[in-house]
């Protein structure tokens, strides 16, 4: 054959292809309509056939939803660009999540205990929840803390707590995340102190600090500095992690608060991922490589009730953030654009009523955190609307995990719901609509701004505020609650109470510390801290030194403060 | 003087209280006269009766323009100078629940516990004009109470907010420059109720050009070139509110106080006193001038009026005969027989019969 | 006009906990129903509630309580009211809070609690009902 005959061949082939193909796609829209019509004459049910996020969903998706994607540019392989299938090639084949049960409560030595006891029954991670007064930058004894010490998680206000918390459980032989925001520089100096002295290498630390003060504006509000000064500090961790502690995960962008505070799935996703953006801007703007950061930066989403939709969720996450990374910030180690993110059950789904029932919501929440393809995760405990959960309810969640991870084979294949119609159009929609939020907020002057202004905070109480609406309504079923109720029941699940001795033991603790220490030397490292917030220097080296001369967190905080300022809610309804 | 009405055994306590310098009091003379409550009128008849004492200031501006904080800031900075401090913040009542969310809180809660500092937020309660019904009763009740300032902010929802004038005797102007430009301003009337311009935010893009057009602006009217320029929709707000002010008063310019054009930062305190020096200013030139005595007098005026005019509805509305002729009346329109202007004609007869 | 009376509700978020989607949501429910609502904003201490429902002269006290510290909060509260001579007030609230906290609260003089799941219709219902009975009384 000529080459010109060839030609002809290929183009006629070509051609006969495409006709092949409007051939196809006319016989689909013809049995389509046909579906159609048939639908239409049978009756069905009276109900809302949207997500929990009010997407209409339809009744059927076919190929037609996705004609104008290209699997090879949205999807690739999984662990390659731009990683919808996964961040990794081979997945659960390789590494199963880390089981990771957040716990804390009481004082450091009762945590401690419960983390031995985690670590024997087979949990891969450990992650520190903190009470109320550390999460927001109070000792245990100051005035302010009355009442909430180690309630809601356990009380760190020195580094002689971090000590016992780690008692005994090697930091470079444990992955440790840590959920602290607002003094978040402090804790993580607090656990780089610890390392030391348990005479480990800092290098070797491997673990996550959340550190993600972008969504406190927006959601979870534990805040202590101003925008600037906060972000500031956040991009001092990364340049000092990526030097020092290039293991550690110094931010996990977190877009679980966002959720649970009431945004959509498609608000959770672009939040997130347009905070994760600024982080990196941020990062650049002070002069790092952004492939010396990113790789690090580590993302925390909501696992919530509408199945489908959250897999979605977690599959458009990775493709929005590898092109972001790839083609705006011009990242060129693939490290920097491959999101790995941890999971955690919505919290927010589950009922005081019929506790039990949670056990069920966790596990269907859970599986789809693996068909979304997490590295982590954590399922909450069925009593936790009743009170911090006991070990009981903590043991089956874990057991949940391991029954979905070891039975349900869902491990067996890397992204199973790739191709479907429904899972890809579901995925297509998110990414699109994530988008067009990030329009709304470059057109508002970028993150910060919108925060100043409430924006953030307004859309996320308007969600709220019509899922509430519809449960109210009872439109949207939740079982136990609006339907299929049991009149008043009587609620028959232990809780866990705190002693109310654990405040006054760890406030006499507190005392006999401060005696203890050495005063000039707590003054010397203040001032010097003070000194270098002020100035153009790196104030990580200041915080570790201050932690080490057993500064206590409000301490610093307030040295800290002194110089940054300290956050003022805005106003808005 | 004309005793209004004999006081009632509660009135009487809770005057008591009141005058003992008890909080409650305070805030639960706040309430009767915000509800117009049996013995309301004696209650205020009893407590201005001192006449006026206090130097009351309000603070008006466009939704985000930082009221709130600026009266935050303002009010520490009084409570450094020990001046105590009543303030009233008013937020608007929702036409369709008639409830109310009330915010201005949030921001002053660092001033909160000062014992020297009373907070009052009030709805709107369907009234116009940026203040409650009752807002200058309040600011009378807190006057008598014996806080020598007073703060007026009033609820910002963008629209005119005349009615300040009637309450403060300096009133603040807040402007961001997100919130628009200075022909806005004046097409708004804000040149003509504000006695000082601030520019909030002024770290802001935009600050420095909003307070040269400010200037600029203000400059132009003071010289009389835009003086009288009619107002976006073709009515002179300027004109509008000396009517209402006052008959009799002067009907030019207040000579001698040229309104100010300051900035500020809210938030890190920046400009804030030289604000309040500039409030102290154009209280010695209200003195000086004798215009404090002119806006007194329009007050007093304007307020005969209200008590009169809603006094007069009150007592329309209450009467049986009235309520069944308008209700009669709603039918007979409906059917064609009357319209609105015969029906009236019928009810203003009964009463003045 | 002074025929019916406006019922002025503080809504009050208590201690360091920031979870304001609740007191959100039934802030904006109290308004929609046609209170007056006095929103205070976050990390509030008992002194501060107590001083804003004073001078608001409030007739409903509504904390939110996630943290757990509600046997501390409550109380206090409660004892800061009656100390401020505001002894008239109802304190009410809701949360994660435990069957037995919340007896242990009631016979403290605490009005009702309300759990989660709890449609907001009900904590309407129920300030109505209350400030109707003072009303009448």
């Amino acid at each position: 054959m000529s080459t010109i005959e060839r030609e002809l061949e290929s183009r006629s082939e070509l051609e006969r292809t495409l006709r092949e193909r409007e051939r196809e796609l006319a016989d689909l829209k013809a049995r389509l309509a046909e579906w159609e019509e048939t639908a239409e004459s049978t009756p069905q049910r009276e109900t809302l056939f949207s997500t929990i996020s009010g997407r209409e969903v339809k009744p059927l998706y076919t190929a037609l939803d996705r004609t104008e994607a290209s699997d090879e540019d949205d999807l690739g392989m999984p662990g390659s660009f731009p990683f919808t299938r996964g961040p990794y090639a081979t997945m659960y084949r390789t590494r199963l999540w880390t089981m990771r049960q957040f716990a804390g409560f009481a004082t450091a030595e009762e945590t401690n205990e419960r983390y031995k006891y985690l670590l024997d029954h087979g949990q891969t991670g450990l992650s520190v929840a903190f009470d109320f007064p550390t999460l927001m930058g109070y000792d245990s004894d100051h005035p302010r803390s009355l009442g909430e010490v180690g309630v809601c998680g356990v009380a760190i206000s020195s580094l002689a707590d971090m000590e016992q918390l780690f008692d005994g459980i090697p930091l470079d032989q444990v992955s440790v995340s840590m959920t602290i925001n607002g003094p978040a520089i402090i804790l993580f100096c607090f656990y780089v102190a610890a390392a030391e002295r348990q005479g480990v290498d800092v290098s070797e630390l491997r673990g996550t600090v959340q550190n993600d003060i972008l969504k406190e504006y927006q959601a979870q509000h534990a805040w202590v500095f101003p925008p600037e000064p906060a972000l500031r500090c956040i991009v001092d961790m990364f340049e000092w992690c990526s030097e020092n502690t290039p293991k550690y995960n110094p931010i996990s962008i977190s877009g679980y608060h966002i959720r649970e505070a009431g945004a959509t799935a498609a608000e959770e996703l672009a939040f997130t991922l347009r905070n994760g953006f600024e982080y990196v801007e941020r990062g650049i703007a002070r002069g790092l490589d952004v492939d010396a950061f990113a790789p690090r930066l580590s993302f925390f989403f909501d696992v919530h009730n509408d199945f489908f939709e959250e897999i979605a969720k977690l599959r458009a996450a990775r493709r929005i953030w590898a092109r972001g990374m790839k083609e705006k910030y011009g990242a060129r180690n693939p490290e920097s654009w491959r999101l790995r993110t941890h999971c955690q059950t919505a919290g927010v789904s589950l009922t005081a009523q019929q506790a039990e029932n949670n056990i069920v919501r966790v596990a269907y929440q859970a599986m789809a955190a693996a068909l979304g393809g997490t590295q982590s995760l954590h399922t909450n405990s069925m009593d936790e609307t009743l009170s911090l959960p006991t070990e009981k309810a903590v043991r089956i969640a874990l057991r949940s995990q391991q029954i979905l991870a070891f039975e349900s084979g869902v491990t067996n294949t890397i992204d199973p719901l790739a191709g479907s119609y429904f899972v890809e159009s579901l995925t297509d929609d998110l990414e699109a609509e994530a988008l067009e939020l990030f329009d709304e907020i470059d057109a508002l002057g970028g993150v910060v701004p919108g925060i100043e202004q409430g924006w953030f905070q307004q859309e996320i109480a308007a969600s709220a505020m019509r899922q509430q609406r519809e449960v109210e309504s009872g439109d949207r079923v939740v079982v136990g609650v609006n339907h299929f109720t049991e009149g008043s029941e009587k609620i028959e699940i232990d809780t866990l109470k705190i002693d109310p001795d654990v405040e006054k033991r760890q406030v006499a603790k507190m005392a006999a510390m401060r005696d203890d220490r050495d005063g000039a030397r707590v003054r010397e490292t203040l001032d010097a801290l003070r000194e270098a917030c002020g100035a153009d220097e790196n104030v990580v080296p200041r915080i570790l030194d201050c932690a080490r001369a057993h500064c206590t967190l409000y301490e610093i905080r307030a040295a800290m403060e002194d110089v940054f300022g300290a956050y003022k809610e805005p106003v808005f309804f | 003087m004309t005793p209004v009405e004999p006081l009632d055994t509660t009135t009487a306590e809770l005057l008591e209280r009141f005058r003992d310098g008890k909080i409650p009091g305070l805030a639960r003379a706040i309430s009767v006269v915000e509800g117009e409550r049996s013995g309301f009128q004696s209650l205020l008849h009893t407590v201005m009766a001192g006449g006026p004492q206090a130097k009351r200031v309000g603070v008006t501006g466009p939704p985000g323009a930082g009221k709130s904080s600026l009266v935050a800031a303002a009010a520490t900075s009084y409570r450094e100078r020990d001046e105590r401090v009543g303030v009233v913040a008013v937020d608007p009542t929702s036409p369709y629940s008639g409830g109310a969310l009330l915010g201005d809180r949030i921001r002053m809660n660092d001033i909160a516990m000062d014992p020297g500092i009373f907070i009052r937020s009030m709805a709107t309660r369907g009234s116009l004009g940026g203040l409650a019904t009752t807002t200058k009763e309040v600011v009378d009740l807190m006057d008598g109470f014996g806080f020598p300032r007073v703060l007026i902010e009033t609820v910002g929802v963008g629209q005119t907010e005349l009615e300040i004038t009637a309450a403060a005797d300096t009133v603040v102007v807040v402007l961001v420059p997100e919130s628009g430009d200075a022909i806005q301003a004046m097409k708004a009337g804000l040149m003509e109720i504000a006695d000082i311009f601030v520019v909030n935010k002024a770290d802001r893009p935009g600050s420095a050009r909003l307070v040269k057009e400010l200037r600029q602006a203000l400059h132009l009217r003071a010289g009389s070139a835009l003086k009288d320029i009619p107002a976006h929709h073709g009515v002179d707000l300027g004109q509008a509110m000396k009517k209402e002010r006052t008959t009799d008063a002067p009907a030019t310019e207040p000579e001698g106080w040229s309104v100010p054009v300051l900035t500020t930062n809210a938030l890190t305190n920046d400009g804030v006193d030289k604000l309040l020096r500039t409030i102290d200013e154009h209280r010695s030139w209200l003195e000086e001038s004798g215009q404090l005595e002119v806006r007194r007098r329009d007050r007093a005026e304007g307020r005969i009026r209200d008590v009169v005019n809603r006094e007069l509805m009150r007592i329309a509305w209450r009467r049986d005969e009235v309520v069944d002729l308008l209700r009669e009346g709603v039918e007979e329109i409906a059917g064609g027989e009357e319209t609105p202007y015969s029906v009236a004609r019928r009810i203003v007869e009964v009463l003045l019969r | 006009m002074s025929d019916e009376r406006k019922i002025r509700i503080l809504v009050a978020k208590p201690g360091l906990d920031g979870h304001d989607r609740g007191a959100k949501v039934i802030a904006s429910a109290f308004r929609d129903a046609g209170f007056e609502v006095i929103y205070t904003g976050l990390h509030q201490t008992p002194e501060m509630i107590v001083n804003a429902a004073v001078q608001e002269d409030v007739d409903v006290v509504a904390m939110s309580v996630l943290s757990g510290a509600h046997m501390t909060l409550f109380p206090r509260v409660k004892e800061l009211l009656d100390e401020s001579g505001a002894d008239h007030v109802l304190l009410t609230g809701g949360g994660i809070i435990p069957e037995d906290d919340v007896a242990a609260l009631e016979e403290r003089g605490i009005g009702r609690l309300f759990g989660p799941g709890t449609p907001t219709t009900a904590a309407i219902e129920y300030v109505r009902e209350w400030f109707a009975a003072q009303n009448t009384a």
